[in-house]
């Protein structure tokens, strides 16, 4: 019995640690790519974790940008093929557009 | 031209249309006693004659340097031409308006070689910004601290040339989310200022990137705010509103007010609604300079409407 109870808290311990271990390590973060096409972010919405980073890459003839409505970031201008990368450790909603063409907008949701 | 600069409203917008046909080369202003009238910039005698009595400044936009998608044709490569075209005309205008995307990327090299182009010419240039020159790091600062040290705010600013008031304007900073161009309220409070106290009869010409009336809003062609500045310029007798941005001509007459854009220098892009989206329109090279151009304007002492001229570089 009391080896019984032993191992349940042992085993108890190691699920913590892994869980733990999970929500800490930048090893499990994600790269989500939005792609940037005929004046448009695609996907528009995207739901990610915190941690997770995000790739934005213009695919059109032309430069875009990426800027937050609430000013906390902005890419440069990115010609064709251009990336602009953005790591999300908070949870929140973070709305964005184009810098150039403000009617193209986005929405990241960090969960 | 005469008849055309004594003859009334109507005629005038007749003219404008008729100028409309030099579309795509280059536009040469005239302003007649307060109203802007094109001149064509293949017709040196009226050129001449309007330069003898007035005078005839030109109107140069979207060069978009470093900007290839145009291969083999690059941005250089045409505003390398349409400054060509410049030094060849045989009346020199007295400056020259640049509405903005001077560059493609902001890059210093890219406003360098800009500035060795268009100063090749030797007349003096008046710029605005366009959104393209906005997109450094610092969001502006490559822009101002080349183009925006005699100027207010974000970089506009005004100047008199023989009783006419020129006005340029900036509404490509901090474009909000959904919006469209922005003048801001800061740079609305200093026009009222610009303005007041200026006889209603003195001609003014406004120039900007972004067009300053609603062309295609799904498209962000037009100002979230410019109906607050028309209404300062109501009261004047003659208002010519000029933009870029838009790389085509579109042409309106409202009242007193003669709205205009001009063709880039760059690359063209897609009628409104013509196409899925603004982006440039590639076309076979030997179309390209057809579709690219300058714009010349005249103004006439005495005579309410100047005279824009558009002409290609082809």
């Amino acid at each position: 019995m009391r080896f019984r109870l032993f191992r349940s808290v042992l085993i108890l311990g190691t699920t913590v640690a892994l869980v733990t271990l999970a929500n800490s390590m930048p090893a499990f973060a994600k790269d989500v790519t939005v792609t940037i096409s005929n004046f448009a972010f695609a996907p528009a919405a995207i739901t990610i974790a915190a941690g997770d980073k995000v790739i934005f890459v213009n695919g059109d003839d032309t430069i875009h940008s990426v800027v937050a409505d609430d000013g906390s970031f902005h890419s440069d201008g990115l010609d064709t093929n251009d990336k602009f990368a953005m790591t999300f450790a908070k949870p929140g909603k973070i709305a964005y557009h184009c810098g150039l063409h403000p009617f193209m907008k986005g929405e990241i949701i960090v969960q | 031209m005469d008849d055309d600069i004594t003859a009334g409203r109507k005629l005038n917008r007749r003219h404008a249309l008729e100028c409309m046909v030099w579309a795509g080369t280059g536009v040469i202003w005239t302003l007649s006693g307060g109203v802007p009238k094109a001149l064509s910039l293949l017709d040196e005698a009226q050129a001449a004659e309007a330069a003898s009595s007035s005078f005839t400044f030109l109107q140069i936009s979207d060069s978009h340097v470093g900007f290839d998608k145009e291969a083999p044709v690059t941005a250089i490569d045409t505003l390398h031409e349409a400054v060509g075209r410049i030094k060849a005309l045989s009346v020199q205008p007295s400056f020259m308006l640049h509405t903005g995307d001077i560059t493609h990327l902001s890059k210093p090299d890219q406003f360098d070689d800009a500035d060795q182009i268009i100063g090749s010419t030797g007349i003096t240039t008046h710029y605005v910004p366009g959104e393209h020159d906005m997109v450094d790091a610092a969001q502006g600062k490559a822009y101002m601290d080349r183009y925006g040290k005699d100027s207010w705010g974000q970089g506009w600013y005004a100047f008199d040339q023989n009783g006419v008031h020129f006005i340029g304007l900036v509404n490509v900073v901090n474009l909000k989310a959904g919006g469209l161009g922005n003048l801001g309220a800061e740079q609305l409070a200093w026009l009222e200022k610009d303005l007041a106290g200026r006889p209603s009869s003195q001609p003014i010409v406004v120039f900007a990137h972004i067009p300053l009336w609603t062309i295609y809003p799904q498209w962000g062609w037009g100002t979230d705010d410019s109906a607050q500045a028309l209404a300062m310029l109501q009261r004047f007798g003659s208002v010519t509103v000029l933009n870029g941005h838009i790389h085509q001509i579109i042409q309106k007459v409202e009242g007193n007010m003669t709205f205009h854009t001009a063709r880039s220098t760059a690359f063209p892009q897609p009628a409104p609604g013509a196409a899925p989206a603004p982006g440039p329109v590639i076309v076979p090279a030997d179309q390209l300079r057809g579709m690219l151009g300058l714009t010349s304007v005249n103004y006439t002492v005495g005579q309410r409407d100047l005279a824009i001229t558009d002409s290609t570089l082809a």
